[in-house]
C-alpha cells in the first residue's frame, strides 16, 4: 500500500427530496449523505461500518458518481469527477466499479450469465467477439464458476453463485477501484469464505484498491487495512483497522463493538448496556450531535453543535466533543 | 443440566420430506429428528439449501403440497401429531400457540394492507378488543422491535419500508400472538446491523423469560447461535450430522462439517493477522442426485471408501452430545488443541 491518494471525498453530501409520508403534496429532505471528507490510499481495503439506514450505500453509489452530487467534491486521481462529461465518465467505469448489496435484482433475470458478466466489455467494444467470449470464460474460472455454465440465466445459480457473477461482471475490466457493497452479506459462512478469499487474491494479483461496506464487524475486521464508521449521514470516527479494533473511542463504535455478537457461548454477557432510544430518522436528524440522544456521555453542548471530525492521534479522528475534550 | 428434567414441547421424529419437480424428487428433508423442551433455544444451522426451512415449514404445515410431501416420519407437538391435524386446525394453533417469522418478509406481509392494520388483525383475531386498541398494540409493538417513527410507520405498506424494518414488522406481527409456546424464527436478523440484531435478540431472550415460550431458531450466523443457543443441531444436505450444547459445538466439534463453518469465521481467533480464511473447498451436492453416502463426503478431508457408500449412524459423545460421522475419531484427535 502507497500513500498515494486514488480517491479523494470532500464534504460530499447527498439529499434526497421524498414525498413526506400521509401528505400527497409536500417533500421533504433526507440527508443520506450529509458532508463527509475522507481519502481512499492505493492498494487499501477501506472497511465501511454503521447502522442500516445510515448512508452506505448511497455514500459509494455518489463516490461513483453512479447517483448525483448535492454538494462536494469527488477527486479521482486528483480529477473532479463531477466536471467530467459523459464521454470521460464512460471511460471512468473502466477503472471504478461497484459489487451491489442485493444479487438478485441487480442481474437482469432475461439475460444468460455469459450476456450479463461480459456487458462492460460489449460497451466499450474491447475486442473481437471471440476475445470478449474468452475474457468471460477466464473470468468465471477467476471467480470459481464454472465456464460451462455460461449459457444460463442467473436464477439456475445459488445465492453465493450470482454473488460470483456480480463479482465477475465488475472485474470484466480490470478496475482499480471497487466498491464491495455487502458483497458477503447475504452468504452462508462457508461461501463467504471463499468469497473473501476470491477478493483478497484478485486484489493482489492486480493491486486493486476496495472499500468493503459491511454490517459484519468480523469480515470488516478481517479484511480491511482501515476503517471508517458511518451515523446519519456522516463519519463518527475513522482509523487503521488495528487502532480502530483496539483503541476506538468514539461512543457510537463502542456501542456498535459491544453490540456484535459474541464468538463463543463462553463470552454471553448478561445485559450487555445497549443504547436506549428511538432509532432516529434522516428526514428529522437530532440538533447538534446526531448521536446525543442515544448517548450516555453527551453533554449540553452535544445537544446544540455538531462535532467536527479531527484527529485525536495519527491517524485517528472522531466526532465527538467529550473526546476531543472540548465540553 | 436441569434442561433434561424439563418436558418436550416438540419433537420430530424420522422427518422425511421431498418435493416432486420435474427434474426428479428432492429429497429436501432426511430421516430427521428433533427435540425441543419447554423454555429452551433451540437452533438449526447448515449450509444455505439444506432444508432449515422446510423442516420449520413441515411443524406449521406451510410447505406448498404438492409439490412437497411427508414421505414417513411424525411431528408432535404438546402430544399431538401435527401431521394428522386438519388444516383448520393447525391454523387454530399458529398464531396463538406457535408464531413464525419468517426468512422472507415479504411472504409473510400482504403488499395491499399497512402493516400496522396486519399486525392488528392478528390481535383482532385472536383477543377481544376494539379495532383502535388492536392498532395501539400494533405501535407499542413496533416500537418494541425500534422502528422509527412507530406512530407513522404503522400506516406505511410494505414496499415503503426499508428492508431491515421490513424484517423488524414481521418480528412484530409474531410477537403479536397471545402466548406463543413455540417461536420458530427463520434467519429474524440477516438484513439488521449488529445494534438493532442484539437489540432484537434480546428481546426474544427476555420474552423466552417472562412466558417459558421456546425458540427454534434458524441462522446462518454463528454469532447469533453463540449469543442465543442452548443446543445446536447441524444439518447438511438434509440431514442432521451434529446436534449438541452450545458449548460443545463450539469447543468441542467432531463433524469434518462443523469444523468447517468454525473454521470459517473470520472472527475465528486462529485470523488475527492472517490474509487467508480455510473455506471449505467445493459445493453442496445437488440433492436430485444425492446417493445413500454421506452427503458431505465429496468435500470431506477425512473422507474414506465406506463414507460414499452409507450414512453412519448416531455415536454418542456424551449425554448431550451427538455426531454422524464414519471417521469422527479422526476429527477428534486432530483437532484437540
Ligand atoms: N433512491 C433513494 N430515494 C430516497 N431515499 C433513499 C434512496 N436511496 C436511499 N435512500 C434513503 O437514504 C438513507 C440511506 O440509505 P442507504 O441505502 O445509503 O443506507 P445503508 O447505510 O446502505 O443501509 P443498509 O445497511 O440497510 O444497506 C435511508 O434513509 C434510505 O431510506
Ligand atoms: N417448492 C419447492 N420445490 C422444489 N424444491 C424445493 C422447494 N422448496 C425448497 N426446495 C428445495 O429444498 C431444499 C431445502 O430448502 P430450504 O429452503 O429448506 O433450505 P434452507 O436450509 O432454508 O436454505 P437457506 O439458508 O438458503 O434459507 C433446497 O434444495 C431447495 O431447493
Ligand atoms: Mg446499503
Ligand atoms: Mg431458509
Amino acid at each position: 500500500m502507497s500513500n498515494d491518494k486514488i480517491i479523494e471525498v470532500k464534504d460530499l453530501k447527498k439529499h434526497f427530496r421524498i414525498k413526506s409520508e400521509g401528505a400527497t403534496e409536500s417533500t421533504s429532505l433526507l440527508k443520506a449523505v450529509d458532508g463527509i471528507t475522507f481519502d481512499v490510499l492505493e492498494g487499501e481495503i477501506l472497511g465501511v461500518v454503521g447502522e442500516s439506514g445510515c448512508g452506505k450505500s448511497t455514500m459509494g453509489k455518489t463516490v461513483l458518481r453512479l447517483y448525483d452530487k448535492t454538494e462536494g467534491e469527488v477527486l479521482y486521481r486528483g480529477e473532479d469527477l463531477f466536471a467530467k462529461s459523459e464521454v470521460q465518465m464512460k471511460e471512468m467505469t473502466r477503472k471504478m466499479q461497484m459489487i451491489f448489496q442485493d444479487p438478485y435484482s441487480s442481474l437482469n433475470p432475461r439475460k444468460k450469465v455469459a450476456k450479463i458478466i461480459g456487458q462492460s466489455l460489449d460497451i466499450h467494444k474491447i475486442g473481437t467477439s471471440a476475445e470478449r467470449l474468452d475474457r468471460v470464460k477466464y473470468l468465471m474460472e477467476e471467480v470459481g464458476l464454472n465456464p460451462k455454465f455460461r449459457s444460463r440465466y442467473p436464477h439456475q445459480f445459488s445465492g453465493g453463485q450470482r454473488q460470483r457473477i456480480g463479482i465477475a461482471r465488475s472485474l470484466a475490466l480490470q478496475p482499480e477501484f471497487i466498491v464491495c457493497d455487502e458483497a458477503v452479506s447475504a452468504l452462508d459462512v462457508s461461501v463467504q469464505a471463499q468469497i473473501l478469499n476470491l477478493l483478497l487474491d484478485l486484489q493482489e494479483r492486480h493491486s486493486f484498491t476496495y472499500m468493503f461496506i459491511a454490517h459484519d464487524l468480523g469480515v470488516v475486521e478481517f479484511i480491511s487495512t482501515r476503517i471508517l464508521v458511518m451515523y446519519l449521514g456522516r463519519i463518527v470516527e475513522i482509523a487503521t483497522k488495528e487502532e480502530l479494533v483496539n483503541r476506538h473511542v468514539h461512543p457510537y463504535t463502542k456501542a456498535l463493538f459491544i453490540a456484535s455478537p459474541v464468538v463463543s457461548p463462553r463470552d454471553r454477557k448478561e445485559g450487555k448496556h445497549l443504547f436506549q432510544g428511538d432509532v432516529p430518522s434522516p428526514i428529522n436528524p437530532p440538533s447538534g450531535c446526531h448521536f446525543h440522544p442515544r448517548c450516555p456521555y453527551a453533554v449540553e453542548k452535544c445537544k446544540h453543535a455538531y462535532p467536527p471530525l479531527k484527529e485525536i492521534s495519527p491517524g485517528h479522528s472522531a466526532a465527538c466533543w467529550v473526546v476531543q475534550n472540548d465540553i | 443440566m436441569n434442561q433434561h428434567e424439563k418436558e418436550t414441547l416438540l419433537s420430530i421424529e424420522d422427518l422425511n420430506f421431498s418435493f416432486t419437480t420435474q427434474r426428479g424428487i428432492v429429497r429436501a428433508v432426511r430421516d430427521l429428528s428433533i427435540n425441543i423442551k419447554k423454555g429452551e433455544t433451540l437452533t438449526l444451522v447448515g449450509e444455505s439449501g439444506c432444508g432449515k426451512s422446510v423442516t420449520a415449514h413441515a411443524i406449521n404445515q406451510l410447505n406448498p403440497m404438492p409439490p412437497g410431501h411427508v414421505d414417513s416420519g411424525k411431528i408432535v407437538f404438546n402430544g399431538t401429531d401435527l401431521l394428522t391435524l386438519k388444516k383448520s386446525e393447525i391454523e387454530a394453533l399458529r398464531g396463538t400457540q406457535i408464531s413464525m417469522i419468517f426468512q422472507e418478509p415479504m411472504t409473510a406481509l400482504n403488499p395491499v394492507f399497512t402493516v400496522g392494520s396486519q399486525i392488528a388483525d392478528v390481535f383482532l383475531t385472536h383477543q377481544d378488543m376494539t379495532k383502535q386498541e388492536a392498532m395501539e398494540k400494533a405501535v407499542e409493538l413496533f416500537r418494541l422491535v425500534k422502528i422509527p417513527a412507530p406512530e407513522r410507520r404503522v400506516h406505511s405498506y410494505p414496499h415503503q419500508l426499508s428492508g431491515g424494518m421490513r424484517q423488524r414488522a414481521m418480528i412484530a406481527m409474531a410477537l403479536a400472538s397471545p402466548n406463543p409456546g413455540l417461536m420458530i424464527a427463520d434467519e429474524p436478523t440477516t438484513a439488521l446491523d449488529v445494534t438493532i440484531q442484539a437489540q432484537i435478540l434480546d428481546l426474544l431472550q427476555d420474552l423466552k423469560q417472562h412466558i417459558e415460550m421456546s425458540i427454534l431458531l434458524i441462522t446462518h450466523d454463528m454469532g447469533v447461535v453463540a449469543e442465543m443457543a442452548d443446543r445446536v443441531v447441524v444439518m447438511y444436505a438434509g440431514r442432521k450430522v451434529e446436534e449438541a450444547d452450545a458449548d460443545s459445538i463450539f469447543h468441542n466439534p467432531h463433524h469434518p462439517y462443523t469444523l468447517g463453518l468454525l473454521n470459517s469465521l473470520p472472527s475465528n481467533k486462529k485470523y488475527k493477522g492472517a490474509r487467508r480464511l480455510e473455506a471449505i473447498d467445493g459445493t453442496v451436492p445437488d440433492l436430485l442426485t444425492i446417493g445413500e453416502g454421506c452427503p458431505f463426503a465429496n468435500r470431506c478431508v477425512y473422507q474414506t471408501g465406506e463414507c460414499s457408500r452409507s450414512f453412519p449412524k448416531e455415536t454418542i459423545i456424551s449425554e448431550s452430545h451427538s455426531v454422524w460421522c464414519h471417521n469422527y475419531q479422526a476429527v477428534k484427535t486432530e483437532n484437540r488443541q
